[in-house]
């Protein structure tokens, strides 16, 4: 069966990619990764504001006790070979494509427009295949409008379109009130691929201590549903590639994203709680489920069940419950 | 020729690296960075001259160097070491035996006072002169460009002669003056010494290809002609030591003889010395000789063995009077060491000469042209004075010389440049940066030396930079400078900062101010001199800069770009090119968002920096306030003030106690307000826990409980409450801080659990910017401590309790922050009245021991802590002694008391010979029975009552302590603190346990844990942590406990008085969050729980006493990790340096702490279930002594 794909402008063997995570945090990882049949590689973002904190942080923390005290002119033996800030992530990326001959996807989550683009050329120099923006930012300006906040991220977007060749994608949060127009915008400024949606750590509430803490599970099935429409609106009105991330575990997962228009398919969450094999199971398990079902290629069904495919669209319109409650009344 | 701007011990660790084979170290100031520079060498794989990378060892203690070294160089290995003063001294048995066996080494010393009735930490000759007799040849230098060439000649030298050497310069003077240095090649130093001679030394090497015997026992038939049989080779080894430097001078052009004299060759008059005086003495010879006098200077080099031929060669044949000055004392001896040799060698030769000797520059005391003058004056008198001193006024035995301060040599083509700054601004940093910048852009050559206080926190520096056309022979502080910058806008409150300033020199300052209201800001003072001295003044709002760039308090790259900008040492745009060339090259490693952020800082400082108009008089009101309190006592207001004002050496002999005794109870006095915010209390959320005191580092915020009556007269803002107590209903309370003292830590703020439950971020304490709140603050602590202590007796045994009590350690010159000082603070308030403490040298001995002013106080009776330092590795047998002391009084009371029984009472006697009752009631009323046999004896005229009289106190328990850090009984002290604790004896021991040496720059320790970087172990420390607590338990008879304040305070509490209330030794190992550890300490209580829920530091006490109930001893007070290790180490720089520069070898050495960490715990579950049987009694009481016969 031809599970073919085409992401990112690259043509993949199946759309199962393994999302960015602790998986591909080592070499010996990626190449587990690569044996187990990933089509691409997809590494975790480097986060511009946790490289600039711990930067400041030993700025503050261990410089300013250096040439304070006639006996202790320092704390720490001189830094050696190593340098706080991206250098650590960047030979990561070189020498995963070194150790792997399927396309490598580097992430970024930056805070300033500066740092967006510096950092992707940087990762475009260490000689990644693509580059995953990881836009997520929580708004909290009571001043601040939804359009407001889309025009920072399409600034945001423009500054490193235009400064890195590579194919960009951009993984979003799902907190847009027009997502199909924020799609259409983000495509107008040269984006090559959408990907819905980012997980994060959310913030939960100790009520014993008054404190937020946060904490980050791992997926569920569940979370698909609101990721499939999410792709099912987008599909068939965008020339990105689209790609789902959250809450696919099984080829069942799989099959209706790719029926709601992904052309790839995260996974994280299933990898880590049943091995790497799982991805060659799910893999085996789509290609038997199109054959039962007497479809020709996974490419025959990608986007079926869009809303400008399927037959009842006015399903992904409505509101699920007035839905529900008028067929309780029938 | 390669040029380097280095300090001494660079220049010379850079030739010892390389031309040696074994590096055995101890850390020790001032030689620390010696050892550090080399062990980051070797982590670099900067091979020797042989092609190998040297193998750097940290050794347990300069004894073990000594006996590592002595090892391998007896192997045939090229072995070299640094050290200083009681190190150094700690190697003396060694360097008898290395020595004596003939064998090639080189120790390199930065020559450093040996503690006496004080440790110093500076500079002078008694370490090195205590090594006279040991049989190792002794080399001076005399500047960083000498310790570099003459450590090359003493290794060239040892190999060819056989004789170990002691090379050595003066300790901060040079080992820490920056200079332009000419740099000896691989290739010189290969060619000093030689093929041959490594390979003899190697075939002298023991080896059983080739077995030899060394080290035997001789009798007395042969010791005495075996001894003798080495002479030869001291004979020989001046001129091995003069074909070194011929060799040198034949590469170089630097010329050096054993002896080397300057000055007018028809001198009549010559001082005679060595070290870093000679070049100031002999800048003031040339100039006093352009002048018309014959004066000179001989620089001795080769100290021993002394070769009189060329000594008595090197002087003029004219010379009438020679001035030995010795920069040591000898007390009791007929002259110091150099003038006794001086003299004996003038008389073997033959040259009858009258001959004085001098001391000078006793730890690191300045050593100026007019003082050089003043001896040169000296010895134009028909009989000048002998055995004189320079550079102080002995008003006591009339020793001193007078000084004609006015005298000054230094020319116009030099700039001077003075700086203000504090430790934590960075200005020493940016200033090294400097130095650099313009010695290695530019001809010009350059000097830099950093004056630092002894406080770790709000430490000032004083940065003296010289900048010109020729060498820079200086080694003195500036004291006439061109240009003046002071940092930090507080400092000019404090301190005297124009008092350099020549006449038109620019003045810069960092003012929180626009430029138009600078002046007006200004104290009166300073006015006053920027006035009278015509100063260029110029300001910038640097810290305003720095916010606004994201740089902190870091606003060194802003005042540095400032100094340039007006100095006009480089051209403008040269400089600040260069400037940020070296950001990119100093900060690379810090990361590209710290060089980002200072090159930007380069620019903005440029366009913030304003010339500020200087009106025709002063305008302000306001003057410096006085440096103490008017209330302060009259020696702090004579002595103390005087020392915190930096006029210390203006001080006379007979201002001080003669034997280093000296109050306590002075660090109140002393007001520094470092903290730009406090912490204040909200009464209505404070649920009065005392947690926010107990976790105070600096005692800055304290609770009281006193009757309601006690708040008549307080001042309006003055905050109390009802105190939540069933059993003591009706009492008010209150938290006050300390608004001058805070050091604005946090952590308080952070440890206090009281809440707006609406408003959860408002805590029953919060932090407010100091300055609005500071007088009412400060009236409220007033009347706070006026308000009276609490009776001791209703203090309840836990943390709450325990923080009632008035602290007697308080406000000390520990770091912001301070994990070590907050026990220290908990046992002045449990057992502080009766408290006798053993401190051994480190972090706590130097917060609480160094002048101006002491932490540890008393309280409204007059008693408190009393404190002593004997030594770093001798703390536990110091501290034992005085337990032991302690017990001889209680024996001889106890005995004199059963003589005089008839006199006094049965009954009062049958109580005294009782152990005191257990508690603080029992304390109180055992104090009581003294004061009733007070009032006997004092009515009774028998000879024993005078005596008993006078050891009647010891009838209340004293509580004796040792007390130090992981350096000391981890490594250095351990041999000690074993044999303390085997003997049984009544001893308690608190270690406080920063895992790393922190008071000597962060060398690690035994105590290091598992992949944490230190020195010596930058890539992470790759073996676990000693178990010093399982080791003590191992005893049976020790009560040990394993605490940690910020994880389980009441845990700490319990410890504590457990610890003390057991009859027999007992051992506290407390963690002890550092600023070693790279984060910021405002978190160390939840760091602290970390490290106890990863099982870094598990909690426990082990009781041996609850062995006689048939309970097992050890419980344990944590249990199984609850997060992984990596939860806790990621906070930490100390980790994550090791994590960011080998994740991989990291992850090893985190699932090794891990199994580790589970190791541990599983023994210890083991023992706590072990019950040891009744008849393991702790300690045998001590036998009763005899009665004393009446004299």
């Amino acid at each position: 069966m031809d599970l073919s794909t085409t992401y990112l402008g690259m043509k993949l063997p199946h759309p199962l990619i393994p999302g960015a995570s602790p998986l591909a945090d080592e070499l010996d990882g990626v190449r587990r990764l690569e044996d187990a049949g990933a089509p691409m590689i997809v590494l975790r973002s480097l986060f511009e504001e946790q490289l600039v904190q711990e930067q400041i942080a030993v700025h503050s923390d261990v410089d300013a006790h250096e040439n304070a005290f006639a006996e202790a002119l320092s704390y720490f033996p001189e830094t050696q070979g190593f340098h706080f800030g991206p250098d650590s992530y960047l030979e990561h990326v070189q020498r995963v494509k070194r150790t792997v001959s399927v396309p490598v996807v580097a992430s970024l989550n930056g805070t300033t427009p500066g740092g967006w683009v510096e950092y992707a050329q940087l990762i475009e120099g260490a000689g990644a295949d693509a580059l995953e923006l990881n836009l997520f930012l929580v708004p909290t300006d009571p001043e601040e409008s939804g359009l407001d906040v889309e025009d920072r991220l399409l600034v945001l977007v423009r500054a490193v379109r235009s400064h890195v060749k590579i194919p960009l994608a951009v993984k979003l949060s799902p907190f847009y009130t027009s997502l199909p127009h924020f799609a259409r915008r983000l495509e107008s400024e040269g984006v090559d691929a959408l990907v819905v949606f980012n997980r994060f750590y959310e913030p939960d509430i100790d009520v014993r201590n008054q404190q937020v803490v946060r904490c980050l599970t791992l997926s569920s099935s569940g979370e698909l549903l609101l990721r499939l429409h999410a792709l099912a609106i987008v599909s068939g009105r965008t020339r990105m590639s689209l790609a789902v991330t959250g809450g696919v575990h099984t080829a069942l997962d799989a099959m209706k994203a790719v029926m709601c228009g992904a052309d790839g398919v995260q996974m994280v969450s299933a990898l880590l709680a049943d091995g790497l094999g799982h991805l060659a199971s799910v893999r085996a398990q789509m290609a038997l489920m199109l054959e039962a079902n007497e479809y020709d290629s996974l490419a025959q069904v990608k986007g079926s069940m869009s809303l400008t495919r399927c037959p009842d669209p006015k399903a992904y319109e409505r509101l699920n419950y007035i839905h529900i409650l008028q067929n309780w009344r029938q | 020729m390669q040029t380097r701007i280095i300090d001494g011990n660079e220049a010379a660790a850079s030739v010892a690296y390389r031309m040696s084979e074994v590096i055995a170290i101890y850390p020790i100031t001032p030689s620390s960075p010696m050892g550090e520079l080399s062990d980051d060498w070797a982590a670099k794989g900067k091979p020797n001259l042989w092609g190998v990378v040297p193998d750097v060892i940290e050794m347990q203690s300069e004894a073990g160097v000594a006996g590592a070294i002595h090892g391998a160089i007896q192997t045939g290995a090229l072995g070299t070491t640094f050290t200083a003063s009681q190190g150094l001294l700690l190697m003396i048995p060694n360097m008898y035996k290395i020595a004596g066996e003939l064998t090639p080494f080189v120790m390199h010393v930065a020559a450093r006072t040996v503690a006496t009735h004080a440790l110093s930490i500076f500079g002078d000759h008694g370490d090195v002169m205590a090594c006279r007799p040991t049989g190792f040849a002794i080399l001076a230098s005399n500047s960083p460009q000498e310790a570099h060439d003459l450590a090359a000649v003493a290794h060239a030298a040892t190999l060819r002669g056989r004789v170990p050497f002691l090379h050595f310069f003066d300790g901060f003077r040079t080992s820490h003056e920056l200079q332009k240095v000419r740099l000896l090649e691989d290739d010189d130093l290969t060619a000093m010494i030689g093929p041959g001679l490594v390979r003899e030394h190697l075939a002298r090497g023991l080896t059983p290809d080739h077995p030899v015997l060394r080290g035997t026992a001789q009798n007395p038939d042969v010791f005495f002609q075996a001894r003798e049989a080495a002479n030869p080779f001291y004979d020989a080894l001046a001129d091995h030591v003069q074909t070194a430097m011929d060799d040198l001078a034949v590469r170089t052009g630097r010329r050096y003889r054993l002896f080397d004299y300057a000055g007018a060759p028809d001198a009549d008059r010559v001082i005679v010395m060595m070290g870093s005086g000679v070049e100031t003495a002999q800048e003031t010879a040339a100039r006093l000789n352009a002048g018309g006098a014959k004066v000179g200077v001989l620089s001795v080099r080769l100290f021993r063995p002394f070769r009189i031929a060329d000594f008595v060669a090197a002087l003029p044949k004219t010379v009438r009077k020679i001035a030995v000055l010795d920069r040591t004392k000898e007390p009791g001896a007929i002259g110091e060491p150099l003038y006794q040799d001086v003299v004996t060698a003038l008389r073997e030769a033959g040259r009858d000469l009258p001959v004085v000797g001098g001391r000078y520059g006793l730890s690191s005391k300045e050593f100026t042209p007019a003082m050089v003058k003043a001896v040169y004056d000296e010895l134009e008198k028909a009989a000048p004075k002998n055995h004189f001193t320079v550079g102080i006024t002995d008003d006591v035995s009339h020793t001193s010389l007078a000084v004609d301060e006015t005298f000054d040599i230094e020319t116009g083509d030099v700039v001077r440049a003075v700086f203000y700054g504090l430790g934590s601004d960075g200005t020493v940093g940016a200033n090294k940066n400097s130095i650099k910048i313009i010695g290695e852009g530019t001809d010009a050559e350059v000097q830099g030396y950093f004056v630092y206080d002894s406080k770790k926190s709000g430490a000032i520096t004083i940065s003296h930079l010289r900048f010109g056309p020729r060498p820079i022979r200086a080694p003195y502080l500036i004291r006439g400078a061109s240009f003046v910058a002071c940092h930090q806008w507080n400092l000019l409150s404090r301190h005297d900062v124009l008092a350099l300033a020549e006449e038109g020199a620019v003045f810069l300052v960092n003012a929180p101010y626009e430029p138009g209201a600078v002046w007006d800001h200004l104290p009166r003072e300073a006015q006053d001199a920027i006035l009278a001295k015509k100063l260029r003044f110029y300001a910038i709002d640097a810290a305003r800069v720095a916010a606004e760039l994201g740089l902190g308090g870091r606003i060194n790259t802003i005042m540095q770009s400032a100094f340039f900008a007006l100095s006009d040492v480089l051209p403008r745009e040269e400089a600040l090119g260069k400037i940020k060339d070296a950001i990119r090259k100093s900060y690379a490693a810090k990361g590209p968002e710290i060089v980002k952020r200072n090159v930007e800082a380069v620019d903005v400082a440029l366009s913030r920096l304003s010339r500020i108009e200087v009106p025709e008089r002063a305008t302000a009101r306001d003057a410096r306030p006085p440096v103490v309190p008017v209330e302060a006592p009259d020696f702090v207001q004579r002595i103390t003030a005087m020392i915190v004002a930096g006029h210390g050496d203006l001080l006379p002999v007979s201002a001080f106690p003669p034997d280093g005794t000296w109050p306590t109870g002075t660090a109140k006095w002393e007001k520094r307000s470092l903290a730009a915010q406090i912490p204040i209390w909200d009464p209505t959320f404070c649920i009065q826990c005392n947690k926010c005191a107990i976790v105070c580092p600096h005692a800055a915020i304290r609770a009281k409980v006193y009757e309601p009556e006690a708040l008549a007269g307080a001042p309006i803002t003055f905050r109390s409450q009802e105190f939540k107590s069933r059993e003591h209903p009706g009492l008010m309370y209150t938290i006050q801080v300390a608004p001058e003292d805070c050091t604005g830590c946090n952590v308080c703020v952070e440890a206090c659990p009281g809440r707006d439950k609406s408003n959860p971020k408002h805590k029953a304490i919060n932090m407010e910017p100091q300055a609005p709140v500071v007088e009412r603050e400060r009236e409220g602590f007033d009347f706070f401590l006026d308000l009276p202590e609490l009776d001791r007796a209703w203090m309840t045994p836990d943390v709450k309790g325990s923080q009632l009590a008035e602290p007697l350690f308080e406000f000390s010159g520990a770091c912001s922050g301070c994990g070590e000082t907050p026990y220290l603070k908990l046992l002045s308030q449990l057992f502080g009245d009766r408290l006798l403490i053993a401190n051994a040298t480190g972090c706590s001995s130097i917060y609480g021991g160094n002048l101006p002013t002491t932490p540890w106080t008393v309280n409204r009776d007059g008693r408190g802590p009393a404190w002593s330092n004997s030594l770093f590795e001798d703390n536990a047998e110091f501290g034992l002694g005085l337990a032991v002391g302690v017990d001889a009084h209680v024996r001889l009371a106890r005995s004199l008391l059963a003589k005089l029984s008839a006199d006094i009472g049965e009954t009062l006697v049958a109580s005294l010979l009782e152990d005191a009752p257990a508690g603080e009631a029992g304390i109180r009323e055992r104090r009581a029975q003294v004061a009733a046999l007070r009032l006997q004896l004092r009515a009774n005229d028998d000879p024993d009552a005078g005596r008993l009289d006078a050891l009647a106190d010891y009838f209340v328990p004293k509580s004796v302590w040792a007390i130090g850090g992981d350096g000391w009984a981890y490594d250095i002290g351990f041999g000690g603190l074993d044999h303390v604790m085997s003997t049984g004896r009544k001893i308690n021991i608190l270690v406080l346990d920063t895992e790393v040496y922190s008071n000597t720059g962060g060398q690690q320790s035994k105590s290091t844990p598992f992949g944490a970087v230190a020195k010596f172990a930058a890539a992470g420390k790759d073996v676990p942590k000693k178990d010093l607590g399982l080791m003590a338990m191992t005893y049976g008879h020790v009560y040990v406990a394993k605490v940690a304040m910020g994880a389980k305070d009441a845990q700490t509490v319990r410890a504590f008085l457990e610890a003390e209330a057991y009859p027999g030794p007992s051992l506290i190992i407390a963690y002890s969050p550092c600023i070693a550890h790279g984060y910021d300490l405002a978190f160390s209580g939840p760091q602290s729980k970390l490290a106890v829920a990863s099982g870094q530091w598990p909690l426990y006490r082990f009781d041996p006493s609850r062995g006689l109930t048939g309970e097992p001893p050890l419980q344990l007070d944590s249990g199984h990790p609850t997060v992984s290790p990596i939860t806790y180490m990621r906070n930490e720089a100390r980790f994550r340096m090791a994590e960011m520069s080998d994740p991989k070898r990291f992850k090893r050495l985190l699932s090794a702490a891990a199994t580790h960490a589970a190791h541990r715990m599983a023994i210890y579950e083991q023992l706590a279930t072990i019950k040891v049987g009744a008849d393991v009694r702790p300690v045998p009481p001590p036998p009763e002594p005899t009665p004393v016969e009446t004299e």
